[in-house]
């Protein structure tokens, strides 16, 4: 059983659509503490010695299983940084959902760190979800800082999806990985910001094995005061290719800066930035309006399918 | 059903007022199929934009269905029953065909039901129900989709700006079968179409040319040899045929 109260099981439905124990291997992290676990006969979560995080051990060879290793925060002032190691094993496919909700309605700023390394085995397969979201009326912040360090053996493949729409203050986001022959990583980043919310996105990648390839691409919108910062840099050091895409949509007094950078060390690195910046169109508006939208519902329709 | 009372539109230019539409008055009975044609730069794409509320008259009145709408904003026409297809459709990241005909249906659609719109236009409903609105649309995809959403609509009024234009050939004879079906189908509604086609001027009950920013002409299918003729309002490309 799990021991949530209502206000952790609200933050957990928000952050990885979970209403129920989920089937698999869990690891529920409430206000520091366990709040649940669950290994499986192929995947394994055990306490660090230290007590600063997990390591979950997924055997070779697994298929089609998921871990999910949600964390919330609900008391105000908590601040806490946890690491967390996963070793996918060899020719397996798994589903990793981690996230993050924070409930602050108090005066204490909230902040959780998750550091998240992933070793993943040769011939492996891996998709990784992780939802930020954040809660409250209190004065204090509520502050993320997820890293996550992926280390990819020969022909594994790994998808990244890092969402975070809603409530969160503040997030400084640090992604490295790097990739051996024939590997391919996909991250996909979904990000909403408002009010005086300040958000960095910090991704280096570095092709290291022939064949690799690698595609980082970032959707983002900024609304009221807020900040944003997108850095991206990908290198290549060999016969390879890396793609960086940062596409924002730029509202009110909001401000996006994005710095997207390649690094050529092979004469066969192919690799392409893009980056655009810009408003709303407003023939998008328009066209939804003619559709018997208001204007406000046709900014929401446009924004959700933009950050679908 | 559609009533335009001394229309005048003007826009300033380097300082210069330059007059788009010149006190234009016309009118639009319910079962009618309108098309509305004339040399480019005439007016006829602003005449369509009016009507919709995307642009707002420098004087004259804008009734529908008797009531005065000249002041109502694009969303109270819409709602009120008029549609518009634009000439360039407009692109979306990530919003879906299907995402785009239940915002123009007004309602929950199902699958089935956003593929029959699609299948109307010509497109093969499955490989395009879950595409994004976006540049991997080719421009005739675009239109057609463009077209569906007005299927989807069901409105008392549609307007289309140029439906031909942007099209290849062949998805224009597709586009000339589209226009004819909605023809014979039109019951309590009307229709109005900006066109240079022959083929659209065709099957039109009503004519109407502008020009310099004026109704030139008016009249039945009888003003076609007049306008396919010398001075034919038609494309170039037509010519060559």
């Amino acid at each position: 059983m799990l021991k949530l109260d209502e206000i952790q099981k609200r933050l957990i439905g928000e952050i990885a659509d979970l209403h129920t124990v989920p089937e698999g291997a869990y690891n529920f992290r409430a206000n520091g503490e366990l709040a649940g676990r669950n290994s499986t006969a192929n995947i394994e979560i055990v306490s660090k010695t230290d007590g600063s995080g997990i390591d979950i051990h997924i055997k070779p060879g697994t298929k089609n299983e998921s871990v999910h290793i949600p964390v919330v925060l609900s008391n105000t002032g908590y601040k806490e940084t946890v690491y967390n190691d996963f070793y996918i094993g060899e020719d397996s496919d798994v589903l990793i959902v981690a996230g993050c909700g924070i409930d602050n309605c108090g005066a204490g700023d909230s902040q959780h760190d998750g550091v998240h390394r992933f070793f993943v085995g040769r011939g492996a397969k891996a998709r990784y979800v992780e939802k930020h979201y954040g809660s409250g009326d209190g004065s204090g912040r509520r502050i993320l800082n997820p890293v996550t360090e992926v280390y990819m053996e020969e022909d594994s493949s790994m998808e990244m999806e890092m969402e975070q729409i809603k409530g969160v203050d503040s997030t400084e986001r640090k992604n490295y990985a790097e990739l051996k022959k024939n590997a391919r990583l996909v991250v996909k980043e979904r990000l909403m910001t408002h009010g005086k919310q300040h958000a960095v996105s910090d991704y280096v990648v570095e092709l290291k094995g022939e064949s690799s390839a690698a595609d980082v691409v970032s959707r983002s919108v900024a609304r009221d005061d807020s900040f944003q910062t997108f850095n991206a840099r990908i290198t290549g050091e060999a016969p390879c290719s890396g793609h960086t895409e940062c596409d924002a949509i730029i509202m009110d007094n909001a401000r996006v800066l994005a710095v997207p950078s390649l690094d050529a060390k092979d004469v066969d690195a192919a690799l392409v930035h893009e980056a655009a910046i810009g408003k709303i169109a407003g023939e998008q508006l328009t066209k939804l309006m003619s559709l018997g939208l208001t204007e406000k519902e046709a900014e929401e329709q446009i924004i959700n399918g933009f950050l679908k | 059903m559609l009533e335009l009372k001394n229309i005048t539109y003007e826009v300033s230019e380097n300082g210069a007022v330059k007059k788009i539409l010149d006190d234009v008055s016309l009118t639009v009975e319910s079962r009618r199929f309108v098309v509305i044609t004339g040399p480019n730069g005439g007016g006829k794409s602003t005449l369509a934009k009016l009507i919709m509320g995307v642009e707002k008259p420098t004087s004259g009145r804008i009734y529908f269905d008797g009531a005065d709408i000249t002041d109502l904003d694009i969303t109270a026409r819409a709602r009120l029953g008029i549609s518009f297809a634009f000439q360039q459709p407009v692109r979306f990241k990530g919003i879906q065909v299907k995402d785009l005909l239940r915002m123009a249906s007004g309602r929950e659609l199902s699958v089935s039901e956003a593929c029959e719109y699609l299948s109307e236009v010509g497109l093969c409903a499955r490989d395009y129900v879950d595409r994004e609105v976006n540049a991997s649309l080719s421009g005739g995809e675009l239109k057609r989709i463009e077209i569906a959403t007005l299927l989807a609509r069901n409105t008392r009024l549609s307007v289309f700006d140029e439906p031909e234009a942007g099209i290849d050939l062949w998805s224009f004879q597709n586009l000339i079968r589209i226009f004819e079906k909605m023809r014979e189908g039109i019951k309590d509604s009307s229709i109005v179409i900006i066109s240079h086609q022959e083929r659209i001027l065709q099957i039109a009950d009503e004519i109407i040319v502008i020009a310099d920013g004026k109704v030139s002409r008016r009249g039945g299918t009888e003003l076609l040899p007049e306008l396919t003729g010398a001075s034919a309002p038609e494309s170039a490309c037509e010519k060559l045929q």
